[in-house]
């Protein structure tokens, strides 16, 4: 089997075949040459124990059923190998290549002003995201800072801005983005989102975090869009009104920073400074109203047409990921639906033809051999946790198809070959592959470069770095 | 071939035992290489084991596997064997509900356990209460009020978890006392895996 992706869904999904199907081999695709995907540069450096799954993908790697073939892309660009070459070599693909781009707002003064990123390459940048190396935000503008998107990612923005340089230190964020955190004049962090509390998609943790930080101070969230008895609510929402409700213990007056969750604020446009005509100096907002129930998760925001600006000299959009078509599905026969950014399944990971309402109906033929798990199955939700289920839902069918004998790709005339088979147009084609072994040498690098700097690791941002350790 | 197959015939009984340091007879499945000899890895930092997640229902003769895992039960020396006359005794009841009753030591938390004795149980951020990956639910309430209440911490992992319950804990939290001598816990299922998880009872 092909698996497309080595972020968890692709090592989940991976682990739980090897160990259904006996002499299942996995050939593991990955565009850059260090595995781990969002492991590695989605999770904030300061939750290094949500990393801790390292180990144990670190442990199916080891298998000698599982070959790692790191800085190979998939696409007709030099470098990469096209899916076509890919699908005789193998019974099955998977694609766990998860959400490669941002949502964008589509308002004035997005693609315009300066000062305006999108969280993604944020989140990127300061894990050492080579696409985003070079980003280099400047949070030298102002005080005033603002996130769009009150999700996960939103509050680790939000954290990385505001807590502080000195817990970073020994964690794995770039040095370089310790260095520009340094000069950060940013002191008030406001998360917007456009509906209420108990909309966000925020889970309990991260805020409880945010709320507790000890020189940050929390700015009371508005009570009116939280019941006055929420002892009727559902544990999860009421303990997340429990804490938005009891805030956090630094002062507003006397906290040399603060933050806030504002709600029911829609964003409508980004205005320039009055100073600096490309630079941002606000954001303008509708305010909304919830309907039909204020206190419901599906409650919507209905526009009021009152507008607020927004004093910003720097905004992070945060309103979630997307992901996109493989160049080649057309070729091969694999549907995508762009409109939901995913590619149309069974909901246990079988992908299946693109009818009209498959994703209510699970309805659709099931297109031989091709599975999907992760982000690009489900939508870019979700902790590790419910990614693993995913993974190991995906890893269940695949291993039921195999028991019931349903074809698989290239049934009855198969190659078998797996990587074997596609190596030599790969060499053709330019493709440096980067084994497990080879990784484990940047990994040992770059631990070694941490220790210098009394850090967990010191990553490589650029790929021509992380291939000269193997030269 | 037929040797794997034996093999892997032979898990349900396996996975019910208890004594420690029990290894699988995968060698003489060869040339099959098995999963089990990356759960002996040396390096291996993991409590986890990439064969604990299996749960082998016998296979008809009718409907022979087309091949099968013989992988799975070696074990992780991270729990030590309880002495005689010390034992505490925890059930883990799994997805399929069989009953897995193992004799442990105090201080053994049961994340720790049911990975050392190949119990289905994930734990994803290895025990630091940073996943809801071993979700169990304590079967009796008089038991659960005995286990030393949820820090904030754990409580915010299992709002994330599938199937929260009234008594709904982390294994990784829960630590064996005699207290908690003869407890009794789940393994939730998820709904979303009932279908693949029913699949051998074709």
């Amino acid at each position: 089997m092909a698996v497309i992706g080595s972020g968890p869904a692709g090592f989940y999904t991976s682990y739980k075949v090897m160990s259904k199907i006996e002499n299942s081999v996995i050939d593991m695709y990955e565009h850059l040459p260090v595995p781990f995907g969002l492991v590695r540069f989605g999770v904030a450096p300061d939750h290094p124990e949500v990393k801790n799954c390292q180990d144990k993908f670190q442990e199916v790697a080891e298998s000698p059923r599982f070959n790692f073939i790191g800085n190979i892309s998939i696409g007709d660009h030099d470098g990469a190998l096209p899916l076509r070459s890919l699908v005789p070599h193998y019974d099955a693909i998977l694609f766990a290549y998860g959400a490669s781009r941002d949502r964008k707002l589509n308002i004035l003064g997005e693609d315009t002003l300066k000062g305006i990123y999108s969280a993604r390459a944020f989140v990127g940048w300061y894990n050492g995201l080579p696409e985003y190396s070079n980003l280099t935000p400047d949070l030298t503008q102002g005080e005033e800072a603002v996130v769009i998107g009150q999700g996960n990612v939103a509050l680790d923005v939000a954290r990385i801005l505001l807590q502080g340089v000195d817990v970073l230190r020994s964690t794995d964020i770039t040095e370089n983005a310790i260095e520009t955190l340094k000069k950060s004049k940013v002191k008030r962090v406001r998360v917007i989102g456009r509906r209420g509390p108990l909309q966000a998609a925020f889970t309990i943790k991260e805020v409880r975090e945010l709320v507790k930080l000890p020189s940050v101070a929390f700015h009371p969230v508005d009570t009116s869009l939280i019941p006055e008895d929420i002892s009727k609510l559902p544990r999860p929402p009421r303990r997340i009104m429990e804490v938005l409700k009891k805030g956090g213990n630094a002062s507003i007056s006397t906290a040399p920073r603060s933050w806030s969750l504002d709600f029911c604020l829609s964003p409508k446009s980004f205005n320039p400074s009055k100073v600096l005509p490309d630079q941002l100096g606000s954001m303008s907002f509708e305010k909304t109203t919830l309907s039909p129930d204020p206190f419901h998760p599906t409650a919507k925001a209905i526009g009021t047409s009152e507008i607020i600006d927004v004093p910003s000299s720097l905004a992070f959009r945060s309103i979630g990921y997307k992901s996109e078509a493989l160049p080649g599905f057309e070729e091969i026969g694999v549907p995508f639906d762009n409109c939901l950014g995913v590619i149309p399944n069974d909901h246990l990971g079988r992908v299946i033809n693109d009818n009209d309402g498959w994703s209510t109906s699970g309805g659709g033929a099931q297109i031989p051999g091709f599975y999907c798990a992760g982000w690009v199955k489900r939508g870019p939700t979700g902790v590790i946790a419910s990614t693993m289920d995913d993974a190991f839902s995906t890893a269940d069918s695949i291993a039921e198809d195999w028991y019931a004998k349903v074809p698989f790709i290239n049934q009855g005339h198969k190659s078998c070959l797996g990587w074997e088979g596609i190596k030599e147009e790969a060499r053709e084609k330019n493709c440096r592959r980067v084994t497990w072994e080879d990784w484990k040498k940047i990994d040992k690098v770059e631990k070694e470069r941490g220790q210098e700097n009394g850090k967990e690791r010191e990553k490589f941002t650029r790929v021509e770095d992380m291939l000269a350790v193997l030269d | 071939m037929s040797s794997a197959i034996a093999a892997s015939r032979g898990m349900p009984s396996l996975t019910k035992l208890t004594s420690l340091y029990l290894r699988v007879p995968s060698a003489k499945a060869a040339p099959l290489r098995s999963f089990s000899s990356i759960a002996r890895n040396p390096g291996s930092l993991c409590p986890g084991k990439p064969g604990n997640l299996i749960s082998h229902k016998p296979w008809t003769t009718s409907n022979p596997p087309r091949y099968f895992s013989a992988s799975a039960v070696s074990l992780h020396g991270h729990v030590d064997p309880p002495k005689a006359g010390e034992e505490l005794y925890v059930t883990f009841i799994d997805k399929e509900g069989d009953e897995h009753k193992i004799a442990v030591n105090k201080g053994d938390n049961l994340l720790t356990i049911a990975q050392a004795h190949d119990i289905e149980m994930e734990g994803a951020c290895e025990g630091s209460c940073a996943c809801s990956t071993c979700h169990v639910v304590v079967e009796d309430e008089e038991m659960f009020d005995k286990i030393p209440e949820a820090t904030d911490d754990e409580n915010d992992m299992l709002d994330l978890a599938f199937g929260l319950t009234e008594t709904s804990r982390l294994g990784c939290q829960i630590v064996m006392t005699p207290e908690l001598d003869g407890l009794r816990v789940k393994l939730p299922s998820a709904t979303r895996n009932m279908q693949a998880s029913n699949f051998g009872k074709k």
